[in-house]
């Protein structure tokens, strides 16, 4: 392609679609809507809940997910830190973002997964994909969400979630795959429906590895909490951008430890739950 | 329930993408080297008829890789056959829909598997309710029926561990009180006790013929095991490449193996156990008296044990109505029991 070439051809495309922008943006907007309230909502939530209350309903979960006194203790410290410094709210705020963000990575990515364990043609076409979409830099992708939506929390939700879905997808294709083939037949054997598989075998079995899916996409919806602050998204990776921008030492590693403290609760507590669902399912004869 | 036979008739199973032209290949005389070396197929089952009994234990024996596992597989069609037919009452499994097969699994068939293939996630209660979970059992009768069998196979006690919990006799146990509580006519058990120690594996087949007695099921028993065929199998066929060279009760087989392979392969057993007391005695019931009396279906070993526990060389042999049917010498018995067969 000569130069001229190659420039027209740039021009037309990204004219293209900032007319499909003008056409569809607002459509689009209404689109993700319901999921800005639910978020606003879930933040409102977490915020409006007094502290001590928060560090309970924490603390329980915590507890919950991985019957550690320890990881208890450590989670109630580090939120009580948190809270001394003054970083409560953006706290809340990066919580609610990765727990919602989490959860559409596991609404989408389980089923995305399942159909990509069914068939091989599926795996061949997503697995280039999914690879893409990890290892794409997060600011090319940015721009067209950007022009989309505009600055603010769904472009930045979406944001994190392109980038964090992989995993999910990925591990529970997988997981399905790994079930025990003499299981299988034995589910065939008793009359069960390609439903009653997924549903009293499949899903069951490959619960452990879909853990490690879960697990991995919350380290990477973290990962991507300062990301989504460039496109407007409040937290503690809003201050860690303000800090690199002012160059304030202290605030960006105050705020970046605060982000690595949840980080380690969330992958004790998923990893303990994990092992914790692993236990009878490994195999052992005789 | 009243049980029903399996009719296999011209049962082919060519393994690999164009199965269907080899099984004329193989009707014309191909044999299963030949097909694998020129044609990239594996044969895996060729021309089997066999008619099993409505009610009765039919074993299938066979070396690992003569097709004991994909014959079996035919039954309930986990295994789509290449050409025959499969008749359960009178109709043909290979020819069922989807929706059919699923009912058939469901209500007319359970299977024991040789790796037990539990479900690793799931207690001993709940892997046993599982064929009634699939039917859409309700929940509380579902485990009323399972808590039966539990107890039957002796698993008492035991209904909240995990699989990998229990020793593999007591897995299999789990695996037979699954298939038991699916109430189901016919029962496929795939080398069921094969992965067991000796002693657990004949505690496991009384188990299964105590239970049978009760329930007279149409069982197919997979071995490669002769001592647990010539047990259990009210009748036997054996397998080999793939073909069925004989197929029988196991006397007939043991008093007259079909070739030098069969002939091999009975050498070692304990043929007092196996013929039975009508195929030796004599027609002319004894002039003088005799302490000892057998019964036409006793086996050698049982009328040789009774004799000599009595210190008596002969033996009366009276049937189940009463009458005196013939008599038996110890020196037969004896003979009968250790000669090899004249191949
Ligand atoms: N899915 C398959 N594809 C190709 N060959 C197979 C397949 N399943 C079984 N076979 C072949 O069929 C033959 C019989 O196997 P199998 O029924 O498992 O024997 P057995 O249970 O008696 O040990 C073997 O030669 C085996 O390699
Ligand atoms: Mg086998």
């Amino acid at each position: 392609m000569s130069r001229t070439d190659l420039r027209d051809f740039k021009r037309g495309f990204d004219d293209a679609f900032r007319g499909f922008t003008r056409e569809y943006g607002e459509s689009i907007e209404n689109f993700f809507n319901p999921l800005l309230q639910f978020l606003v909502w879930f933040e409102k939530l977490l915020i409006s809940t007094p502290w001590p209350l928060m560090i309970i309903i924490i603390s329980v979960l915590v507890w919950a997910g991985s019957r550690s006194w320890v990881l208890v203790v450590g989670t109630v410290f580090s939120l009580l830190f948190i809270g001394y410094l003054g970083m409560w709210e953006d706290t809340m705020y990066t919580l609610a973002l990765v727990s919602v963000a989490t959860l559409v990575c596991i609404i989408i990515g389980i089923p995305f997964g399942i159909l990509m364990s069914k068939s091989d043609r599926t795996q061949a076409v997503v697995t280039p994909v999914l690879d893409i979409m990890q290892t794409i830099p997060s600011f090319v992708y940015l721009i067209p969400i950007l022009l989309l939506l505009g600055i603010g929390k769904v472009p930045g939700l979406i944001a994190v979630c392109i980038y964090a879905i992989p995993p999910i997808v990925r591990l529970t294709n997988l997981g399905i795959r790994l079930v025990d083939k003499d299981v299988l037949e034995a589910a065939d054997a008793f009359g069960a429906s390609p439903r009653q598989k997924l549903w009293t075998v499949q899903m069951p079995l490959a619960l452990p590895n879909i853990f490690a899916g879960v697990n991995q996409t919350i380290m990477m919806a973290l990962a991507m909490v300062v990301v989504a602050a460039l496109i407007g998204v409040r937290g503690l990776g809003m201050e860690v951008l303000r800090a690199v921008n002012n160059q304030y030492i202290t605030l960006g590693f105050m705020n970046g430890m605060a982000i690595v403290a949840i980080a380690i609760v969330f992958d004790r507590v998923s990893q303990k739950f994990g092992k914790r669902l692993q236990k009878h399912t490994e195999v052992i004869h005789g | 329930m009243a049980s029903h036979g399996i009719e296999i008739k011209d049962l082919y199973k060519v393994f690999g993408p164009n199965g269907a032209k080899c099984v004329e290949m193989v009707k014309n005389g191909m044999s299963k080297a030949e097909l694998n070396e020129k044609h990239g197929h594996v044969l895996g089952l060729k021309d089997i008829n066999i008619s099993m009994p409505a009610g009765q234990i039919q074993v299938v024996m066979g070396l690992s890789g003569s097709g004991k596992s994909t014959l079996i597989r035919h039954i309930n069609r986990l295994i789509d056959p290449t050409a025959g037919a499969v008749l359960y009452e009178d109709v043909d499994v290979c020819q069922m829909s989807k929706a059919e097969l699923l009912e058939f699994r469901r209500h007319k068939t359970a299977m024991v598997f040789q790796k037990f293939a539990l479900l690793p996630h799931r207690t001993v209660m709940h892997n046993t309710v599982y064929g009634l979970e699939i039917q859409g059992v309700d929940k509380a009768e579902a485990k009323k029926r399972a808590q039966r069998w539990i107890e039957r196979v002796g698993l008492d006690g035991f209904e909240d561990h995990y699989p990998n919990q229990l020793s593999g006799g007591m897995q299999q146990r789990v695996g037979l009180a699954r298939a038991l509580t699916n109430d189901a006519d016919i029962l496929l058990m795939d080398e069921a006790f094969s992965a067991l120690d000796p002693l657990i594996r004949t505690d496991m087949q009384s188990v299964l013929l105590d239970i049978q007695q009760e329930l007279k099921k149409t069982i197919v028993f997979i071995t490669h095991d002769l001592d647990e065929a010539l047990r259990l199998g009210d009748r036997i066929a054996i397998l080999r490449d793939g073909e069925v060279i004989q197929q029988g009760t196991g006397q007939e087989i043991v008093l007259n193996p079909a070739d030098g392979y069969i002939a091999d392969f009975i050498k070692e057993v304990n043929r007092g156990r196996v013929i039975s007391v009508a195929t030796i005695m004599s027609d002319t019931p004894l002039e003088e008296a005799t302490k000892v009396e057998v019964h036409p279906d006793d086996r050698l070993e049982t009328a040789a044990h009774a004799m000599a526990e009595q210190e008596e060389t002969r033996a009366n042999v009276r049937d189940k109505s009463g009458n005196l049917v013939g008599s038996l010498l110890l020196k037969d018995t004896i003979s009968a029991m250790v000669t090899a067969a004249t191949h």
